[in-house]
C-alpha cells in the first residue's frame, strides 16, 4: 500500500513537472503574471511528491518489504538497520530517486528563497528546472521504477554487494548528488539568461550561491569516495583515475572555473558568453557522469547497474539537454555584449588564466576517459588510459595554475602592478625555495616531485596567508586597526583565501603521499614480523569474529617502534555466504600525519596469511585540505552580500523589465 | 537584444563549435552503447582446440590431454588457487558438476600443492585437472587472465569463451543456452 503510494506520488511528481516546464516559460515570454507564478507552488510541490516517493521506498527497505522488486535484489532482512536505510541509493533504481530527490530540493530551495529574483527570470528558471525534472522522472518511471511488485513474494533478499555495505556508503553518493544535480541551477539559470538574451552583474551574483553549494558539496562527496576507496577497498590508494571518479573530478574541474568566472561577471560585467558556456558544461559533465555510470559505455568497478537499455534513454535526454542547450547559446550568446575591459596585467586577466587552465585540465580528463571508448568504437584495440597519462598531462597544468592562484588575489581589478604583486609575495617566494632546496637535500637529488610539490605547496599557502596579512594589515598597523580590518574583511574574502590554503594541504598530501609510499607484502605466521618504514609489525594471532550477515577471520597486528608500542590492529578478511565474496576489512592507524595501513589477504595451507601492509605518509592531508577547501566555500556562502542578494541591482533590473 | 547583423559571421561560428563536438560526442556514445565492454574478443572462436598434455594435479585423477576433449560439448575452465575470483566461482563450479555438465580443469600457473589444497578445501568439481605450470596451454587457448571458461563442442572446437567468474547467474543466461544448443543443434 505503501509502496502505491510512492509510486502515485512519481507519477505525481512527473505531472507537477510537466506543468512546471511549461506554464511559467510560456507566462515570461507573454508577461503574464499569474502563469509565472505556477513555478513557486509547482516546484514546492514537486519536491514535496518525489520526497514521499523516497519515503516510501525507504519504508520498504526498513521494513524489508520484499513484495518489491529492487527490495528482494539489494536487501537482506538480517541486513544491520543502517545498511537497509543506506540500500536505498546502494542500487540504480533508489540513486536515481535519490538524484530526482536532490534536483527538486534545489528546485523548492530556489523557489522558497529566490524572492528577490525578478518574476520573469525566476519563472524562466524554474521552469527550465522543471523540464530536467520531467527528463528524469521519466527516465525513472519507465526504465527504473523501484516500485514494481514481484510475485510470487520470496522469503527474503538478495543482499547488498558488501562491497557496498559499508558507512562510506551512506554519505558519499548522497553528497556527490548534491554537488552534481546542483549544478543544475547554474544550468537553469544560464539557459534562463539565454531565452531572456541579458546577462548581468546581478544575474551572476544569483547564480554564484548555487554554484558554491554545489561546489562545496561535491567537493566534499569527491573527498568521501576517495576516502571510502582508500580505507574499503583495500589496495592503499586514494585516487586510481577510475572512470567514475573521472566523471565526478570533470565537473568539479569545471565548476571551480564556474565559480571564478562568476566572479568577473558579477564585479566587472565581462566574460559573460564563457560564464554561461561553463554553466552549461558544468551540468552537462554531471549528466555525463550520470550516463557514463548508469549505461555501462565505460566498464568499472563502479558500474554496479549496467543496461543498454537506460543508456539509450540517458543518452536521449543528454542530446536534449546538452544538444539544446548548446544550440541556444550558439543562437543566443554571440550577442552578449560585455561592458568591462581590462589590461593584460590585471585581476580579471588572471582569473581567464585559471580558467583557461581548468577547462583545459578538464578535457585532459575528459580525452583520457573517452579516448578508450572512441578507440572501440572506431574498431581499434582495447585499451585502457591510466595514471601515467594524466601524470603527463594533468600535473603540468597544475603548476602554472597554483603559480597564478597565490598572484591573482594580491592583483586589482582592470590594471594591476605586477612588480608590487611580486614584491608582495617575496617571503612566499622565499619560503617556496627554502622548502624545495630542503626538499632537494632531504631526497639527495633523486627526485624532482616532492621539491616541486611542496614548493609549490609552502607558495600557495604563503601567498593565501599573505593575501590575509595585507587586507587586514598586519604588522604593518596598529592592532586596533587591524581588528578594525578583521571585522570589515569580507567573509567572500576570509573563503576564498581559506579554500586556498586548503588546496595547498592538498598539494602536500597528494606530493607526499604518492611519492612516499613504502609498501610490503609478505606470508606471515602468527608470531612473525615485518619491517616497514621504522616500524615492526607483529601478526599476533588470527580469529574468527562472527557477523550479521558474515563470517569473519580477524588478525591481531601489533606495531612499535624501537621498541615502542604504537597500535594494536585488527586487519579481517570477511567472507559474505549469500553472495559468495569476500572483502577485506582494513586496519588503519593514523596520527594525522601518516597513516599505517593493514590488510589481511589470503590464507595459505602451511598456515601463514598473506599480508599487505603500507605505510602512508601525509595521505591524512589529501582529505584534511579537501575539507579546508570545503570550509572556504562555506565562508564564502556566508557572505552577506550572497544572504540578503542585491536590491540595489534588483530596482535596476526591474525598471529595465519595465522598460522593454 | 541587438540587432543580429552587428555580430560577425566568425564569432556567430566560433559559438557554433561547441555544438559540433557535442554532436560527434553524442555519436560516439550512440555507437560506444551496442558495445559491451567485458566482451573480449576472442581469436579462436570456432577454431579447434590447440595441443596439449598436461599432468595430473589430483594423486586419484589423471592430467588432461587434447584427446580428452571432444566427443560430447564440455566447458574448460582456467583456474588459479592464487586466484581470488577463481575461489569466488568455485561454488558455481561445484554446482555445476553436481547438475552433471561436463568440465574439465586446468590449472594456470599454480604450483602442485597448492593447487592441491585449492580442490581439498573447496572441493574439486573436474572430472580430470591438468596442471599448466608455465602457461603455455593457456596461451594458446588465448587466456587473459584466470578465471576463464570455454565452450568446447563434439568436435574438440572452442565455440565460446567466458572472462571472469562464472555466477549461476551467467550459467543461465550465457553457458546453459549454449551447451544446450551444442547438445541438440
Amino acid at each position: 500500500m505503501i509502496a502505491e503510494l510512492g509510486h502515485f506520488a512519481l507519477i505525481l511528481a512527473l505531472l507537477v513537472a510537466i506543468v512546471q516546464s511549461t506554464l511559467p516559460m510560456i507566462g515570461a515570454q507573454r508577461g503574464a503574471r499569474p502563469m509565472m507564478d505556477v513555478a513557486v507552488p509547482a516546484a514546492l510541490l514537486q519536491f514535496g511528491a518525489v520526497a514521499v516517493a523516497f519515503a516510501a521506498l525507504t519504508h520498504a527497505y526498513v521494513t524489508s518489504d520484499f513484495s518489491l522488486k529492487n527490495v528482494v535484489e539489494n536487501s537482506h532482512s538480517l541486513k544491520p538497520l543502517l545498511y537497509k536505510i543506506t540500500g536505498v541509493w546502494g542500487n540504480h533504481e533508489g540513486s536515481m530517486l535519490l538524484w530526482a530527490l536532490i534536483l527538486t530540493l534545489y528546485g523548492a530551495a530556489v523557489a522558497a528563497f529566490g524572492r528577490n529574483l525578478p518574476p520573469a527570470l525566476k519563472a524562466r528558471v524554474l521552469s527550465v528546472h522543471g523540464m530536467i525534472g520531467v527528463g528524469f522522472l521519466t527516465f525513472i518511471l519507465f526504465t527504473s521504477n523501484p516500485f514494481l511488485r514481484v510475485l510470487p513474494v520470496p522469503p527474503d533478499g538478495q543482499g547488498l554487494n558488501p562491497i557496498l555495505q559499508d558507512p562510506g556508503l551512506a554519505f558519499h553518493p548522497p553528497f556527490l548528488y548534491l554537488g552534481y544535480v546542483g549544478f543544475s541551477m547554474a544550468f537553469s539559470f544560464a539557459v534562463a539568461a539565454l531565452i531572456e538574451g541579458r546577462v548581468d552583474p546581478a544575474w551572476a551574483r544569483w547564480v554564484r550561491p548555487w554554484t558554491l553549494v554545489a561546489w562545496c558539496a561535491l567537493t566534499l562527496g569527491i573527498c568521501l569516495g576517495s576516502w571510502w576507496a582508500y580505507y574499503e577497498l583495500g589496495w592503499g590508494g586514494w585516487w586510481a583515475w577510475d572512470p567514475v571518479e573521472n566523471a565526478s573530478f570533470m565537473p568539479w574541474l569545471s565548476g571551480t572555473a564556474l565559480l571564478h568566472s562568476a566572479i568577473v561577471v558579477e564585479k566587472r560585467d565581462t566574460l559573460k558568453g564563457w560564464t554561461i558556456f561553463l554553466a552549461l558544461v558544468t551540468f552537462s559533465l554531471s549528466l555525463l557522469g550520470t550516463f557514463l555510470v548508469r549505461s555501462g559505455v565505460l566498464s568499472s568497478v563502479h558500474a554496479f547497474a549496467v543496461d543498454p537499455a537506460r543508456g539509450a534513454f540517458i543518452l536521449g535526454l543528454l542530446v536534449i539537454a546538452i544538444g539544446g542547450s548548446l544550440v541556444l547559446f550558439a543562437l543566443r550568446a554571440p550577442h552578449l555584449r560585455s561592458t568591462g575591459t581590462f589590461a593584460p596585467i590585471s585581476r580579471e586577466s588572471a582569473l581567464v588564466l585559471n580558467n583557461l587552465l581548468l577547462a583545459t585540465a578538464a578535457l585532459t580528463v575528459f580525452l583520457g576517459t573517452l579516448y578508450p571508448l572512441f578507440l572501440d568504437v572506431i574498431g581499434g584495440d582495447k585499451v585502457s588510459v591510466g595514471t601515467p597519462y594524466y601524470n603527463a598531462t594533468f600535473v603540468p597544468l597544475m603548476v602554472p595554475l597554483v603559480l597564478v592562484m597565490a598572484a591573482g588575489p594580491l592583483m586589482t581589478w582592470k590594471r594591476a602592478d605586477l612588480q608590487g604583486v611580486l614584491m608582495r609575495l617575496r617571503l612566499a617566494f622565499g619560503v617556496a625555495l627554502a622548502v624545495a632546496v630542503i626538499m632537494i637535500i632531504v631526497t639527495k637529488g633523486h627526485e624532482a616531485v616532492a621539491p616541486l610539490g611542496l614548493g609549490l605547496a609552502a607558495w600557495l599557502l604563503v601567498g593565501a596567508l599573505t593575501d590575509v596579512a595585507q587586507r587586514i594589515r598586519l604588522f604593518q598597523a596598529p592592532w586596533q586597526v587591524v581588528r578594525n580590518r578583521v571585522v570589515h574583511t569580507t567573509r567572500a574574502a576570509w573563503g576564498m583565501s581559506t579554500a586556498h590554503a586548503g588546496l595547498a594541504v592538498t598539494i602536500a598530501g597528494i606530493t607526499i603521499a604518492s611519492g612516499w609510499q613504502q609498501e610490503a607484502i609478505q606470508t606471515l605466521h602468527p608470531g612473525d614480523s615485518v619491517t616497514l618504514a621504522g616500524d615492526l609489525y607483529r601478526f599476533e594471532r588470527v580469529e574468527p569474529r562472527p557477523g550479521p550477515n558474515y563470517a569473519a577471520e580477524q588478525a591481531t597486528v601489533t606495531i612499535s617502534h624501537d621498541g615502542d608500542p604504537i597500535a594494536t590492529v585488527h586487519p579481517a578478511r570477511l567472507t559474505y555466504p549469500l553472495q559468495r565474496m569476500t572483502t577485506t576489512d582494513v586496519a588503519i592507524h593514523t596520527d594525522g600525519l601518516s597513516d599505517r595501513y593493514v590488510v589481511l589477504g589470503d590464507p595459505q595451507p602451511d598456515g601463514g596469511w598473506i599480508f599487505r601492509i603500507y605505510y602512508n605518509p601525509l595521505v591524512p592531508w589529501v582529505w584534511f585540505g579537501a575539507l579546508i577547501m570545503v570550509l572556504g566555500g562555506v565562508l564564502s556562502l556566508s557572505d552577506r552580500r550572497l544572504r540578503i542578494g542585491a536590491p540595489v541591482k534588483r530596482l535596476k533590473r526591474a525598471e529595465a523589465e519595465l522598460a522593454a | 537584444m541587438p540587432p543580429e547583423n552587428k555580430t560577425p559571421l566568425g564569432r556567430r561560428l566560433l559559438f557554433l563549435l561547441p555544438v559540433l563536438a557535442f554532436v560527434a560526442l553524442a555519436i560516439t556514445f550512440a555507437l560506444g552503447l551496442g558495445h559491451d565492454p567485458t566482451v573480449l574478443k576472442s581469436a579462436m572462436i570456432d577454431k579447434p582446440a590447440p595441443a596439449f598434455d598436461l599432468g595430473p594435479v589430483m594423486t586419484d585423477k589423471p592430467g588432461l590431454t587434447r584427446a580428452d576433449l571432444g566427443g560430447k560439448p564440455m566447458l574448460v575452465n582456467f583456474f588459479a588457487s592464487w586466484c581470488a575470483p577463481c575461489r569466488v566461482e568455485h561454488g558455481t563450479l561445484n554446482g555445476i558438476a553436481a547438475s552433471g555438465i561436463p568440465l574439465v580443469g586446468i590449472a594456470y600457473k599454480d604450483k602442485l600443492e597448492n593447487a592441491q589444497h585449492f580442490l581439498g578445501d573447496l572441493g574439486d568439481p573436474y572430472q580430470k585437472v591438468g596442471l599448466d605450470l608455465d602457461g603455455r596451454t593457456a596461451i594458446d587457448f588465448g587466456v587473459y587472465g584466470v578465471p576463464e571458461t570455454y565452450i568446447v563442442d563434439k568436435e574438440g572446437r572452442i565455440r565460446f569463451r567466458y572472462a571472469g567468474s562464472l555466477t549461476d547467474d551467467v550459467m543461465k543466461t550465457e553457458i546453459l543456452p549454449r551447451l544446450a544448443a551444442l547438445e541438440h543443434p
